[in-house]
């Protein structure tokens, strides 16, 4: 009796705290690398409301550090290592093209990859009156001369819109170092480049555009995602007119470095929950989001995949012509 | 368009979007006033709020935040030197001195009726052209925009006092240098980072402008202990409130033309509302001439006037790319774009098609917000100016604070604190050897367009400079731009007598 009192008393006493400090998910932190009201902030927090409103987290509380493309938001990440548990770092593609950029110094297998949720597809995108009626001829009028079509891109060079049309002259048998890619500040401002005639053609991830788009004010060739997209059933994916290849730009999470196992099981198994909850159906129907389902070790394989992908792509901008 | 004016009216004025109206103007106003914090910050912080609001109700909302913000911004311009946002910034030139001349109560007051008049004035223009003003955005391409920035940079010479002229172009020059600190928005490559991840979104314009005016003048004022002027302290009476026949005859004009010159800015995605107001100042004051009583500079009435109504009525005109075009013209819109879409709506060409009670609903709001502002502003002045009472020892430690604070609430970076003071102390000893700042606010604000804009182009005309007659409205620009430097340069010879 005595026996069983102190093996109970041992185990409360060494189990609790240890209970405790894995994160439990009554309380979960946001953290946004990013400004308010820009995409990163806005999955967030429809993810943390979705949650609070399923009833998976008692509590949860937002934190944005913008700051140099998500770079500063990464550093304080690293500097919580031991502090908190219960933190997660909000992300998307461009994390994979700065841990190939030296400047930064930033890998993300520094951090703990817990899942994507939704995710976003590359497109070529020309305006309506463009001459090219679909890809087969923007693909013959690029053959002629590659460099004769220019694309206008929400980033900068080098960083992903430039890379969807470098993926795209790869997958045509072009040498994407001959892509004339020209970079406007934002995905909107490309937009507005390409309505006003500025450039004939556009590569950019499809949210860019998404109100033109269905205004018919500009047409996608094609969609470099698996499967035809819901809200655009009329265009093709490159894979189905034989070009093999897929971008996608995904939002997802990351937790502090060398997550537990046990921890990083129970927030992939929140993220599943997350994903069949209502609350977060209908925020995604709200925004025209697209669920992505990668979670804990396999999102780190797929990031490990698409980070080959976009080296190859990176290297092959930067070959001689 | 009168039947979608009855929709607009009839869902504007519903009890609970009036309501919708006044506490948009309210926050907006009173974060306008907080030095460092602006519209950006002021909106997004909405965003979660209107979630629970239907559309028509969530853009009156953040629309009254916006526009409250630029009302409000003045407010710290005035009275404390420090902008409110950036688009104020130029108000200190004008507003500063007045405070310091004793009529706080007269700039505020003007700035507060400017402020009406241009968003008054922008929103009937909103309502009776918007969809025909979605052609101008549209028209203007990188050419354009590098020619607009190219023409804005000749403000320099009438942002300089007597006798200043090279040494305003080497502050110009010095600002532009500023702006390529950080990543070149072409290649993405870093420049002058030193290494530094702070320094990679490069420095904020709001940072330059609160070290270089706000907290440069704390820092003279210990220095030089500048004793207030006797008249400072006896500030506002009610009656500076009332515009007196002259003064409005004055500023009224200067108000029309920089309505229309800020709307029209607005009105293209990109430049916006600080573009704005340096260039309405610097407008007026060629308009003025060099007779004017008294000098820019010095505590004009019509320094006051211009810049406030431009940036109202350029804040107004951004909702013209917003809500025909569904493309957002700044970081503000930017965010209102994302909250819109949040609730389902796809602003473009088809919004007054499908949704006319949101377009036309938030113009109408307009009408009502600016009202409003007005009476909200107003009575407050008195109020305000009084914070000049305030005992020097007392109030310039209290400004140095809101400048710290105003810059690190935006960034929460330590970094930002630093560059601050550097920079507040080269402005300190750039002001003693007689070099004006107001220069290098122009040269850093268009720095960084004028490069984008240019590398831009040139990629698109492959290294070519036919853009510059090719493209009709960059020829006109440019041939303005030609004839502003050689008029300015045929008068400073004749001055001098070369």
């Amino acid at each position: 009796m005595l026996e069983r009192l102190l093996v109970t008393l041992v185990v409360w006493v060494f189990c609790a705290p240890a209970a405790h400090a894995s994160a439990s998910p009554e309380e979960l932190h946001f953290l946004i690398p990013g400004g308010a009201g820009g995409g990163w902030d806005t999955t967030a927090r429809a993810a943390g409301a979705a949650l609070l409103s399923a009833g998976l987290v008692a509590q949860v509380s937002y934190e944005n550090r913008s700051g140099a493309g998500g770079a500063k938001g990464f550093a304080y990440m690293l500097d919580r290592r031991a502090r908190s548990e219960a933190v997660l770092m909000v992300s998307s593609t461009p994390i994979l093209v700065r841990t190939l950029r030296p400047e930064f110094q930033q890998n993300w297998r520094q951090l703990t990859p817990v899942g994507a949720v939704i995710g976003d597809f590359g497109a070529l995108m020309v305006r309506a009156d463009a001459p090219w009626p679909n890809l087969e001829e923007l693909i013959k009028a690029l053959q002629c001369n590659p460099r004769s079509i220019k694309f206008a891109g929400g980033s900068n060079r080098g960083d992903l819109d430039h890379l969807i049309l470098a993926a795209a002259f790869e997958a045509f048998g072009l040498s994407p170092r001959d892509a004339r890619y020209v970079p406007y500040g934002a995905g909107g401002a490309a937009t507005l480049a390409l309505l006003s005639g500025e450039t004939p053609a556009m590569a950019a991830t499809i949210g860019d555009a998404m109100g033109p788009i269905q205004d018919s004010a500009i047409r996608v060739l094609a969609v470099a995602s698996p499967e035809r997209l819901q809200q655009l059933p009329d265009v093709p994916t490159f894979n189905e007119l034989g070009f093999d290849f897929e971008f996608l730009n995904w939002r997802g999470f990351f937790a502090v470095p060398d997550l537990e196992q046990a921890t990083l099981h129970e927030w992939t198994s929140l993220l599943e929950a997350l994903s069949r909850a209502p609350a977060w159906q209908q925020e995604m129907q709200r925004h025209g989001w697209i669920p992505v389902t990668h979670r804990g070790p396999e999102f780190a394989a797929y990031l490990d995949r698409q980070e080959i992908q976009i080296r190859r792509l990176l290297k092959a901008l930067e070959a001689p012509r | 368009m009168f039947e979608g004016l009855d929709i607009g009216i009839q869902t504007a004025f519903t009890p609970f979007n009036v309501l919708m109206v006044m506490t948009g103007c309210f926050a907006g106003t009173f974060v306008g006033m907080l030095p460092g914090l602006g519209p950006a910050t002021a909106v997004a912080l909405m965003v979660p709020v209107t979630y629970s609001l239907d559309p028509a109700a969530a853009l009156i909302l953040m629309a009254g935040v916006y526009y409250g913000a630029a009302f409000g911004g003045s407010t710290s311009s005035i009275l404390i030197n420090a902008p409110g946002d950036s688009s104020s910034a130029v108000t200190t030139f004008d507003g500063y001195p007045l405070a310091r001349q004793g009529r706080a109560g007269k700039a505020l007051a003007i700035a507060a009726w400017a402020s009406f008049s241009g968003g008054m004035l922008s929103a009937g223009a909103l309502l009776f052209a918007a969809p025909l003003l979605s052609i101008v955005a549209l028209s203007f391409q990188s050419p354009d925009y590098f020619v607009l920035m190219l023409m804005g940079l000749t403000a320099v010479s009438a942002l300089s006092g007597p006798g200043q002229v090279l040494r305003s172009y080497a502050m110009a020059i010095l600002g532009m240098m500023l702006a390529t600190i950080g990543t070149d928005g072409i290649s993405g490559v870093p420049r002058l980072t030193f290494g530094q991840l702070e320094l990679i979104d490069g420095l904020s314009f709001l940072l330059i402008a609160m070290a270089t005016y706000a907290l440069a003048e704390v820092l003279l004022v210990v220095l030089q202990n500048k004793a207030p002027p006797e008249n400072a302290v006896h500030t506002t009476h009610l009656r500076d409130l009332v515009l007196e026949r002259n003064e409005i005859r004055e500023i009224a004009p200067a108000i029309g033309r920089h309505s229309l010159l800020g709307f029209f800015i607005g009105v293209l995605p990109g430049a916006g509302a600080t573009l704005a107001s340096f260039l309405s100042y610097a407008v007026e004051k060629k308009f003025a001439g060099a007779g004017a009583r008294p000098p820019f500079g010095h505590g004009n009435l019509r320094g006051v006037a211009a810049p406030e109504s431009a940036n109202n009525a350029a804040s107004t005109g951004a909702f013209v790319p917003l809500l025909t075009l569904g493309i957002p013209g700044s970081g503000t819109t930017a965010i209102m774009l994302g909250a819109l879409i949040a609730h389902g709506l796809q602003p473009g060409p088809r919004l007054y098609v499908d949704h006319p009670e949101v377009f036309w609903s938030v113009i109408v709001s307009m009408f009502l917000g600016n009202l409003m502002l007005l009476v909200i502003n107003l009575p407050m002045t008195p109020w305000l100016a009084r914070l000049l009472r305030v005992p020097q020892p007392v109030l310039m430690p209290v400004v140095m604070m809101f400048c710290l604070l105003g810059v690190y609430l935006v960034s929460f970076d330590a970094m930002d604190i630093l560059v601050m003071i550097i920079i507040a102390v080269a402005a300190v000893a750039l002001r003693w050897l007689q070099f004006p700042l107001a220069p290098l606010l122009l040269g850093f604000v268009l720095g960084g367009y004028l490069e984008d804009n240019l590398q831009r182009t040139l990629i698109l005309y492959d290294g070519g400079w036919q853009f510059l007659w090719e493209r009709p409205a960059s020829l006109v620009m440019a041939v303005a731009t030609l004839v502003f430097v050689g008029w300015s340069l045929l008068r400073r010879n004749q001055a001098t007598g070369l």
